[in-house]
């Protein structure tokens, strides 16, 4: 397990300096640089000159790329331009704006689909899970863009919640907290619908399967409700798919909080990388793409190990390469 | 059933693509002047006296500049004019009453028009990219599956290096890095190459567990004995193997393109502007979110992707049993 685990450390770091020193380099060989961006046209050559300097721009891409890795060797990781403020101190602020939404809609979706999947999954026919297959086969087809723009659409029709934001300029009454919530319903809920379907699918698969099993026949033989058969022997058993999927579930959160944060402009990651491009801010640049790369390392291993705690077999294969978990 | 549905949707989408210079009313950057966000005009049949007409569309008058509303001037009919000037319909009298079958945008430009000559680079964007991802990670697989050994090993690395990359991140950092404006054709072919790298290792990991698992079987083995040659091998019995599996993944990769070029041109990093794509159309609204619940029309390009995805996403159901859902379809249409 130890060996495992030092082997997944060693890729997501890797993962980390290549994503960040790419995103480095090629936002430093973009043509135009941040002092171009800001200033404008209109700049004299003194000024561009004396701003180059004064971020660094004026060394050359290997030079600077050579500063910035041995800065940041020391976890420090540059100055943003256009916010003037340090890398470090920014990124953390926004990537818990993105982690906030990310679980948010992870915790709704695996509360609305993992239900009805078991649903589905263990009654063949009937009326409700009929509807419940289309409903997640439409959702499926509705990519966060598509679904935030729906729910911006319906919002400004009817005002019934913030379409923009994560917080209203002047806190309500009813406190922070609330005002938080309440912006949060609509990316969330832009994120968790798709991710919802995607679930109840997988379960209901999983557990079509699950129910055939001579062990779910045997309880039910001996007289054990169906209700506590399904809801707890057969469902342990059927959650071990769903839990192999996690990857790619945290590699669609990610990825789908992107174009949710533009529409519904959630200051998270995606929001603040976009910035950052536009205004050729390297730095920040940089910071954004290493950032995002630690969220999907991380998220793969959290995936990874709660495979191994539904699935005995996973963690006994594993426990052999070392000590026990 | 489904697949029959399916197919439908993914056939409107291509033939309106295909068709669009001749199915459309106007040319899809005609701009008409006082008609900047107005509604849809709805063919009618019924005048207001209860007589029956043929088609005909009534007049938008504009009564409020400012707030962009407008009233059907109901005292005059406008005629549908069929099959002319080369357009399968128009209006008999198009400088004052454009046929707007899905209203105009805020510089005035016909919706339904744009959106189909959007159809073209959307979907033709999202074609050529899959093609390409297909042809490379066919490539690759067939080569590492055949292979083995260090070249496999390496060659695997590589797309889980690619794979576990935050798509949607690069795709905007490579975008970004090249200069903003770039001729539309420039933009297409850069955008199907970047679209490519990211789709093809999903195509080859698949294509390379086909290929190892079909090299062993008999057939296989027998063709080698009788002393045909390693291309000739992977060419002529090994990659036939796994058209199924790359049918799949084109129907897969497709929607997540789509989304892909919208969700780049939406933020200002895909097409230019004056070029229809669904991504630019949605872009044009993207300033002011609200716009979309004044002039809902304005939408109409992310129903026609929910329309697309949805068919393919129904051929490929109708295609495979229920039990072989993919998960990672979803995890691409977003990514």
């Amino acid at each position: 397990m130890t060996r495992y685990l030092a082997r997944r450390l060693a890729f997501a770091l890797f993962l980390v300096v290549a994503v960040s020193s790419a995103s480095f380099v090629l936002a430093r060989l973009a043509p135009g640089d941040f002092v171009t961006e800001s200033l404008g046209s209109q700049a004299s050559r003194q000024a561009i000159e004396r701003e180059r300097a004064r971020f660094g721009l004026d060394k050359s891409i290997a030079a600077q790329y050579r500063a910035w890795l041995a800065a940041a060797v020391r976890l420090d990781f540059g100055r943003s331009m256009q916010y003037d403020r340090p890398v470090r101190d920014l990124i953390p602020e926004r990537a818990a704006n993105t982690a906030i939404l990310a679980l948010a809609a992870l915790l709704l979706a695996t509360a609305v689909g993992l239900p009805l999947g078991i649903v589905t999954g263990s009654r063949p026919g009937g009326v409700i899970p009929s509807t419940i297959r289309s409903a997640s086969l439409v959702l499926l087809s509705m990519p966060p863009l598509l679904t935030s723009l729906l729910l911006v659409f319906i919002a400004a029709r009817t005002g019934w919640l913030p379409i923009a934001g994560m917080r209203s300029a002047s806190v309500p009454a009813a406190g922070a907290a609330l005002d938080l919530l309440h912006h949060l319903v609509l990316p969330a809920a832009a994120i968790a619908l798709p991710l919802a379907a995607m679930m109840e699918r997988l379960q209901a698969q999983a557990m079509t399967e699950v129910v055939d099993e001579p062990f779910v026949r045997a309880a039910l033989a001996r007289g054990v409700p169906r209700s506590r058969v399904i809801w707890r022997g057969a469902l342990k058993a059927a959650l071990r798919p769903v839990a192999g999927v996690l990857s790619l579930v945290i590699g669609t959160l990610f990825s789908g909080s992107f174009a949710v944060e533009v529409i519904t402009a959630w200051p998270g990651l995606g929001n603040l990388m976009l910035q950052a491009l536009r205004a050729r801010d390297i730095y920040l640049v940089a910071g954004c793409a290493g950032a995002g790369a630690i969220f999907l390392a991380f998220g793969t291993m959290v995936s990874d190990l709660a495979l191994a705690a539904v699935d005995p077999r996973a963690s006994e294969t594993r426990s052999d390469e070392g000590s026990a978990p | 059933m489904t697949r029959m549905l399916g197919t439908a949707l993914v056939a409107i989408g291509v033939t309106a693509a295909a068709a669009a210079p001749v199915l459309a009313p106007h040319a899809p950057d005609e701009r008409f002047a006082g008609m900047l966000d107005a509604p849809p005009t709805l063919p009618h049949i019924v005048g207001d006296d209860g007589s029956w007409h043929a088609p005909f569309v009534y007049r938008w008058r504009l009564v409020n500049q400012l707030e962009q509303q407008y009233e059907e001037d109901r005292s005059q009919r406008v005629p549908l004019a069929w099959l002319s000037q080369g357009h399968v319909v128009q209006s008999a009298d198009e400088a004052n009453a454009p046929l707007l079958l899905l209203g105009a945008d805020s510089f005035g430009r016909d919706v339904f028009t744009r959106l189909m000559f959007g159809a073209r680079i959307s979907l033709g964007l999202a074609a050529t990219a899959a093609l390409g991802a297909v042809l490379a990670g066919t490539l690759l697989g067939g080569l590492a599956g055949y292979a083995g050994g260090a070249l496999d090993d390496v060659l695997m690395r590589a797309t889980d290096f690619v794979m576990v990359l935050p798509a949607m991140y690069v795709a905007l950092a490579l975008r970004a890095v090249l200069p903003l404006v770039l001729t539309p054709s420039e933009v297409f072919f850069l955008l199907a190459g970047i679209f490519a790298v990211v789709g093809a290792p999903f195509v080859a990991r698949g294509v390379r567990a086909i290929v190892r698992t079909e090299r062993r079987l008999e057939y296989a083995v027998a063709a080698e004995a009788l002393g045909a040659t390693g291309a000739r091998l992977l060419l002529r019995h090994l990659l036939p193997a796994a058209r199924g599996f790359v049918a799949v993944e084109v129907t897969l990769l497709v929607p997540a393109f789509i989304v892909a070029e919208a969700t780049l041109s939406y933020v200002g990093l895909g097409f230019p502007d004056p070029i229809a794509s669904w991504g630019t159309m949605l872009h044009d609204a993207s300033t002011n979110i609200r716009v979309f619940a004044d002039f809902p029309w304005l939408l109409s390009p992310a129903v026609a992707m929910f329309l697309v995805v949805l068919g393919l996403n129904l051929v490929l159901q109708g295609d495979r049993s229920a039990a072989t859902f993919a998960p990672e379809a979803l995890r691409r249409t977003s990514s």
